[in-house]
């Protein structure tokens, strides 16, 4: 090796981050962190996908200052309705003489609400039935595992649709139909990774002291699953963006005047051939927003999940 | 090698693979039946009240209340749901007063038609792309695949149909509009399979046939593209999967030509689990079609069970809603029996 160049030292905070040693417990995460960022960025396409989700964010938390009207009060319906975009109004207004970009922005707000309570609701049903039901084997598997495959056997939004005929419309039933209808993959992954980690040594080990089986399933097989998860999980949500869109169009999602995207495509059909932006502006949004996370969904899952890479 | 023994314990091993696929369709359509049952239960809507009307003395109450069943333990009453659900009786359809099973046979040529075309539009372009992308990988051609699949599963389906009526039938006239056929026509041809494009064909009507073309051209592309998008998709990685594999090199060191190479041989081995691709795609587009039609008014299944679900007539939904899941399973079913039939090495 002797007519090899020098590796370059890294300085500073990257010789910091990278260190084969580190000092502490978070160097070391933060280490691990600086190297996923690195493989990620490395990704174009990712990184616009990131840069929409990250915009997606602030124009829903900073919607009173970006938007320049209200999204709910309309204008003067003589005069302000229908009108095409222009330098005023960017995306034109809609029937009730409302601005549409103010409402586009407004209804980032709507659909942030309804992909993270969705997370939130189906990731950890999931989690646990498949941590549980790959831990324990046997026929709490069977049986768990049969109640999963009877939720993956409907195609998911024919049955969100008659969870929300039967709790009726609206933004809340439509986050809990949604949310009964995604976590079935969840568990199946779980599952998969459970019955690996289940037999390796360190869970002996763990076993061996005299841990509990909630302790085993919730302190060390969970942490391992998440990785694989959250790949999942930013997959999902642009299909989670297009269900509830998909609801709102059909009138059982988001009620009005709320300015729900998809809700706001189905006013724009009675105005399709004349007044074409009231529909495509709305739909524009939710095609971009489910875009930015199918992208940063396929660049976390080259990072985090390199396997499943192909 | 006793060739006989190995043909008849193939037979046993598939026949036991059989049972077994009967008992899993069993449970999951027992599944479904208990999922639709549950969500018919926790309706806001009172049945009785649904039938009678809120005036209706209490005696008359009470007696719908028993012709229904509703005065029975939950359990049976589920026991007699099923046992009406296997014999296809589904209730009446508050809406149209049929029998909501009598309605979904009306309304599901409509969507097969639909489905079937968007999954053929889907293969015929999917596989030669996903191939050539998989031949070519990291071209543009490859690069333009990847595009089509992203913006495939981003769009949102109703949009897209919206701005394509938009385009291609306001603006440029080159599709006729929502409809399966003009009322002009409608009339000059007798239904017979439902399927509006074998019907006027069978019958001659070729001014009428043309004008259904004319209809389902565009939500029929519609749905052929999401399913291009998943197809192209599988396709190209099962072709990469198999273009690594050493045979490929073999029949290369024979010298055969690149085009026998990829499009006999490894499209070949890669057409197995295409075939369950295939089938699970078109099991998606029956689930697309419900804001298919209702964006193109096309009557089929899935704007009955929009419809229903508006006038909340929830014996329509429910039935809808277990036919599609029966369809789906049947659908995942079949495919996974496909599979095993084609492929060698799960026998």
């Amino acid at each position: 090796m002797a007519g090899a160049p020098p590796l370059p030292q890294p300085s500073g905070l990257r010789a910091w981050l990278l260190s084969p040693e580190p000092g502490s417990r978070s160097q070391a995460r933060l280490g691990r962190f600086y190297l996923g960022w690195r493989a990620f960025s490395r990704n174009p396409l990712a990184v616009v996908g990131l840069g929409v989700v990250i915009l997606l964010i602030l124009v829903a938390i900073f919607a009173d200052v970006i938007a320049p009207y209200s999204p709910i009060a309309g204008g003067d319906l003589r005069t302000q309705r229908l009108l095409p975009p222009s330098e005023t109004y960017w995306f034109g207004t809609d029937d009730q003489a409302r601005d549409i970009f103010s409402r586009v922005v407004y209804g980032s707000r709507i659909t942030l609400f309804v992909v993270v309570l969705v997370a939130l609701i189906a990731t950890p049903i999931g989690l646990l039935v498949g941590t549980v039901s790959g831990y324990l084997g046997g026929w709490v598997d069977t049986v768990l595992m049969r109640i999963t495959d009877i939720f993956l056997a409907f195609p998911r939004l024919i049955l969100a649709l008659a969870f929300v005929a039967a709790l009726g419309p609206g933004i809340e039933n439509a986050i809990i139909a949604i949310a009964i209808t995604s976590w079935p993959p969840y568990a199946r992954i779980a599952r998969a990774e459970t019955l690996t980690i289940r037999n390796s040594d360190f869970i002996a080990a763990v076993k061996l002291q005299g841990a509990s089986t909630p302790r085993i399933i919730l302190g060390h097989v969970v942490p391992l699953c998440i990785s694989s998860l959250i790949v999942r999980v930013t997959l999902d949500m642009a299909g989670i963006i297009l269900t509830a869109a998909g609801l709102g169009f059909l009138g059982l999602g988001a009620q009005p005047p709320m300015p729900e995207w998809g809700a706001m495509v189905a006013t724009g059909r009675n105005y399709l051939i004349d007044q074409w932006w009231v529909a495509a502006m709305p739909g524009l949004a939710i095609f971009v927003v489910s875009l930015g996370f199918n992208l940063l969904g396929d660049g976390l899952r080259d990072v985090l999940d390199p396997k499943a890479a192909k | 090698m006793n060739r006989g023994g190995g043909h008849v314990s193939a037979l046993r091993s598939f026949l036991k693979s059989t049972a077994q696929f009967v008992i899993v369709l069993m449970t999951t359509l027992l599944g479904l039946a208990a999922v639709t049952f549950f969500i018919g239960r926790v309706v806001p809507i009172d049945p009785v009240i649904a039938i009678v009307g809120d005036r209706a003395p209490p005696q008359v109450y009470e007696r719908v209340r028993t012709e229904l069943g509703l005065d029975r333990p939950l359990a049976e009453q589920f026991v007699i749901y099923v046992k009406k659900a296997v014999t296809g009786d589904f209730g009446n359809s508050v809406l149209t007063t049929n029998p909501v099973l009598t309605d979904i046979a009306n309304v599901f040529p409509a969507t097969l038609e639909l489905a079937t075309l968007g999954t053929l539009i889907g293969t015929l372009f999917g596989i030669p792309l996903g191939v050539l992308a998989a031949v070519k990988r990291g071209s543009l051609l490859d690069q333009f695949v990847r595009l089509v699949g992203l913006v495939g599963y981003s769009v949102p389906i109703f949009w897209l149909g919206l701005m394509g009526l938009l385009l291609f039938y306001a603006k440029l006239g080159w599709v006729a509009g929502p409809g399966r056929i003009d009322v002009t026509y409608s009339y000059l041809y007798t239904p017979v399979t439902g399927i509006v494009l074998l019907d006027t064909a069978m019958q001659g009507q070729w001014d009428a046939f043309w004008d259904a073309v004319s209809h389902v051209i565009l939500p029929a592309c519609l749905l052929g593209y999401f399913s291009l998008a998943y197809i192209s998709r599988m396709t190209r990685s099962f072709m990469l999967n198999e273009l690594a594999q050493e045979y490929v090199i073999a029949a290369r060191v024979k010298g055969l030509s690149e085009m026998r190479v990829i499009w006999r041989h490894a499209l070949r081995n890669a057409a197995v689990p295409l075939v369950t691709v295939i089938a699970l795609s078109y099991a998606n587009l029956l689930e697309g079609s419900v804001l298919t039609e209702t964006v193109f008014a096309w009557p089929g299944l899935g704007q009955y069970i929009t419809n229903s679900l508006q006038n909340a007539d929830m014996n329509a939904v429910l039935g809808g809603t277990l036919v599609i899941g029966a369809v789906f399973v049947l659908l995942n079913l079949v495919s996974d029996l496909l599979y095993r039939l084609l492929d060698p090495r799960t026998r």
